[in-house]
């Protein structure tokens, strides 16, 4: 069926809402990354094999929904009860039947599966009232958990493609850039550049022909938002490309997907299906005379092609390799004409901007960041997960708050933000609100939202080499500084983790840093020395104790540590000396054990396996 | 015209040029080891990085590489500044980390007092210094036979899957260009071998001498340029002779219609 007139899409909007609310109760089962990995597939399964068997009266399987990420995947598998909101975790598909017999046929909840407040030891049946989602605030995500990831009409009927109506019944270009231009909308892949700005920059243009593109190639180690919104609310952000493609006057557009996301790319494609079918892409949408057609473009595994000029020269079939950005990429972008480029969570905004108006949006967040930011909180915090908060928000927020503390209780050290070229910030930076310019500031950035969240066992030069390995692998290595420097850089970080660092080097490595940040081509290699930069600014003293003292604080560096048995502690039990793989314990049943301090690699299975802690690592 | 300042002294340059063009008119030496008249700049090897500012940046400067950067007008340039000197010599540093044993950056390091490298040899460092020259005049030429492959620390000019390039027709401007003289060919008798492929090079019809060009190049010019085949197969003496000889013939033709 085609949409031409706004009319036509409100009826189907109403009829779409109406038949869903021949549901009495509905069944969200999460398939976002986190869920999906814990086996929500087969939990999706065995509901519809229950259904079926069941035969529940007034229960359709159609009230069965595979939403995307609901958000706080530390408990996945989730499945929501709707409208009450029951939040059950950890599911397993034996628990299908019983959250059957239960949950929809009767109104028990089934007290096992809910959540536990850690506060107090209570259960929290409804997930509105768990303090991870009544603190967020979700506009990009909005829709994630929410509607089933498959369906254009579920999206439909939460007012989806409303905007794009709006937009082309109604306003005229330059009104679409000046709405979204005044709601202060920033970036969302990093650099926080304004949209609006970035949109009438293109529109004015002489060349021609203009292009839109999507940046869907996350490659920050630990970061997941993009791709959950791709995964699970992919209209969200052909919408929002439509509306761009309109407001600068381009009639084709990419979605730029990593090779590692191929859900994103089957969902996305599914999505561009549907979306051309009701004829919102194509010829004449909404029977104005604006055509556009998107496709999705897939990437090879390059983390530099998240970088706008490697993206786009990767989209044309090139090497995706950088260039010099002294012309703007919006101006000689994609075959060298203007190109706006925008990242995922950016393009998901603009559909709910022009729905609400700018002045709703701006009043969101800060002055000079408005809105919200998705956040993947990830490392040694208790709710590891999908977050979305108004810009300002502290870090402690996020991290205490939100993210429910450090796991195990454990002290706090650091907080990456930005990914690999962001920085490490320190409990004296907690208070922080988190917009573009104060993380800037405080010499990490906001990044495209992975926060990797550190404790007092984290080592900050052990994460400073893994992230400066991370980028040696991932440099295009068409520039000389980040090619060569970078991979210099890492070496003399590596050398102070194996205990041969000098006290000049770090010095040295400063004055390398600033070459490298001074000279690279393109922005992995002049925020690559970062994740240097950022710990030995911060955390100097644990550098000059590796250096000085030949000591790693955090245990963490093999050079430095040995695993030794405490006599006193050691029953003989002999769970060690099978967990190591190099043979390097030896003892008798019943005896003291003693580890080989030649043979051992120090990989700490022993420690993990020692029930009674008679492992020491010194 | 554009008007800027090149270190204290005024220049022109017309719209459009490039910042290290109108550097070298002044006649300011500076290293540009990726740079090439005949491929566009490319901006890798980083040397041509110099210090920019205007008069109303308040104090903020910029380090570009002057092989890509657009001249603009009230642009303040200095080429060899205190920080630019720094970034020279540390990319020389590096370069003779990666490359110990290449004449070329030997020398070049040489002028900005760098003799030996600070940081960690690189042990099987070889001499290809990824200017991608080779790459870039290969593209210019038409066949793309080779490119960079990889990336990181590990990318390396190479043909398609390593293997002899299906597109190489053996014209050696990849070597030609070679700064380091790192691509290697070898001729014996009428066959000449490059990135493992093999050719060979034309007789001419004429006097029996070997000609510079492949019958592969050969045949892709004829094919593109729309020139007839039979062209190559003569040597360019040869073809000088019989050029001499009908201009000879002609000459002598006309003269004799005018005495007529």
């Amino acid at each position: 069926m085609r949409i031409d007139k706004p009319a036509q899409l409100t009826k189907l909007r109403k009829e779409l809402v109406a038949s869903e609310k021949n549901h009495t109760k509905k069944i969200m089962v999460c398939c976002g990354p986190g869920c999906l990995a814990n086996g929500s597939a087969e939990i999706v399964e065995e509901f519809r094999k229950v259904i079926k068997k069941k035969r529940i009266k007034g229960f359709k399987v159609e009230a069965l929904k595979e939403t995307g990420c609901h958000g706080f995947c530390a408990l996945g598998p989730l499945v929501v009860i709707e409208p009450s909101g029951t939040f059950y975790t950890k599911v397993k598909p034996k628990d299908v039947e019983e959250i059957i017999d239960k949950s929809i046929r009767k109104d028990e909840t089934i007290e096992r599966l809910l959540y536990d407040d850690p506060s107090n030891g209570k259960k929290i049946e409804s997930y509105h009232d768990i303090p991870f989602y009544a603190r967020q605030k979700r506009i990009a995500l909005r829709n994630l958990g929410h509607i089933d990831q498959y369906k254009i009409d579920e999206y439909i009927a939460v007012d989806g493609y409303s905007a794009l109506s709006k937009v082309l019944t109604k306003m005229k270009p330059d009104q679409v850039i000046s709405e979204v231009s005044r709601s202060g909308l920033r970036g969302r892949g990093g650099a926080g550049f304004p949209a609006g700005r970035k949109w009438a920059t293109c529109a004015k243009a002489d060349d021609t022909p203009h292009y839109v593109i999507c940046n869907g190639d996350e490659g920050d180690p630990g970061a997941f938002m993009d791709r959950s919104i791709m995964e699970g609310d992919p209209h969200s952000v052909i919408e929002g490309m439509i509306i761009a493609a309109y407001a600068v006057g381009a009639h084709e557009g990419y979605i730029y997907v990593r090779e590692e996301y191929p859900l994103a790319v089957d969902n996305l494609k599914l999505a561009i299906q549907q979306a051309t079918e009701y004829g919102f892409l194509g010829e004449n949408i909404f029977g104005s005379d604006f055509s556009f057609t998107l496709n999705v473009s897939r990437g090879g595994g390059a983390f530099v092609c998240g970088e706008s000029s490697a993206l786009m020269k990767s989209v044309a079939g090139k090497v995706g390799e950088p260039r010099a950005k002294y012309v703007r990429s919006v101006l000689k972008g994609l075959y060298d004409k203007p190109t706006v480029l925008n990242n995922v969570e950016t393009y998901a905004n603009v559909p709910v901007i022009i729905d609400k108006g700018h002045k709703w949006f701006s009043s969101i967040g800060t002055s000079k960041s408005t809105g919200t930011k998705a956040f993947s909180l990830v490392g040694k915090v208790s709710n590891t997960g999908l977050i979305e908060v108004p810009m300002g928000t502290t870090l402690r927020e996020i991290i205490y708050d939100i993210g429910g503390g450090i796991l195990n209780d454990r002290p706090f050290k650091a907080v990456q933000t930005g990914g690999p070229s962001g920085g490490c910030l320190p409990e004296s930076k907690l208070d922080l609100p988190v917009d573009f310019d104060t993380l800037t500031e405080a010499y990490s950035m906001m990044g495209s939202g992975g926060m990797i969240i550190m404790d007092d066992e984290t080592c900050v030069v052990d994460v400073a080499k893994y992230f400066l390995a991370f980028l040696v692998d991932e440099s295009c290595g068409k520039c000389v500084p980040c090619r060569e420097g970078l991979f210099q850089l890492h070496k003399m970080v590596k050398n102070i983790t194996d205990g041969n660092g000098k006290e000049e080097d770090l010095e040295k490595m400063e004055r390398l840093s600033d070459v490298i940040i001074k000279s690279s081509l393109c922005g992995l290699g002049k925020s690559g020395p970062n994740p240097f930069i950022s710990t030995v600014r911060y955390f100097r003293d644990e550098y000059l104790t590796h250096i000085k003292d030949k000591k790693c604080p955090a245990k963490v560096c093999r050079e430095l540590i040995r695993f030794d048995i405490i006599d006193d502690k050691c029953d003989g039990c002999m769970a060690c000396l099978s967990a190591c793989a190099f043979d390097a314990i030896t003892g008798k049943k019943n005896e003291v054990h003693v580890i080989d301090q030649e043979k051992c690699t120090k990989c700490g299975a022993c420690k993990t396996v020692c029930t009674r802690d008679a492992i020491k690592v010194s | 015209m554009v008007h800027l300042t090149i270190n204290g002294r005024t220049a022109q340059a017309e719209e459009g040029e490039m910042l290290l063009d109108v550097i070298k008119r002044q006649g300011i030496d500076i290293p540009a080891i990726c740079q090439h008249d005949a491929v566009e700049p490319s901006g890798s090897c980083r040397l041509c990085t110099v210090e920019i500012t205007k008069a109303d940046w308040d104090g903020w400067k910029n380090y570009v590489t002057s092989c890509l950067y657009p001249v603009a007008d009230g642009l303040i340039v200095n080429t060899h500044s205190d920080a630019v000197n720094e970034i020279r010599k540390t990319l020389f540093d590096l370069y003779l980390a990666r490359h110990p044993n290449s004449l070329f950056v030997q020398k070049l390091a040489a002028e900005y007092g760098v003799t030996e490298t600070s940081f960690t040899e690189v042990p099987d460092g070889d001499d290809c210094i990824l200017c991608g020259l080779c790459t870039r005049i290969c593209d210019r030429m038409g066949f793309s036979a080779i490119s960079t492959v990889g990336r990181g620390h590990s990318k390396e000019i190479a043909p398609p899957l390593k293997e002899a390039p299906p597109d190489c027709v053996g014209c050696l401007a990849c070597a030609q260009s070679c700064p380091t003289g790192h691509i290697k060919f070898s001729e014996e008798g009428v066959s000449r071998s490059i990135w493992g492929k093999q050719f060979e090079r034309i007789t001419c019809s004429k006097c029996g001498k070997l000609t510079a060009i492949t019958k592969e190049f050969a045949d892709s010019l004829s094919k593109t340029q729309d020139i007839p085949r039979e062209y190559f197969d003569i040597c360019d003496e040869c073809r000088r002779r019989e050029t001499a000889l009908t201009m000879g013939r002609l000459a002598h033709w006309v003269r004799e219609e005018e005495t007529a």
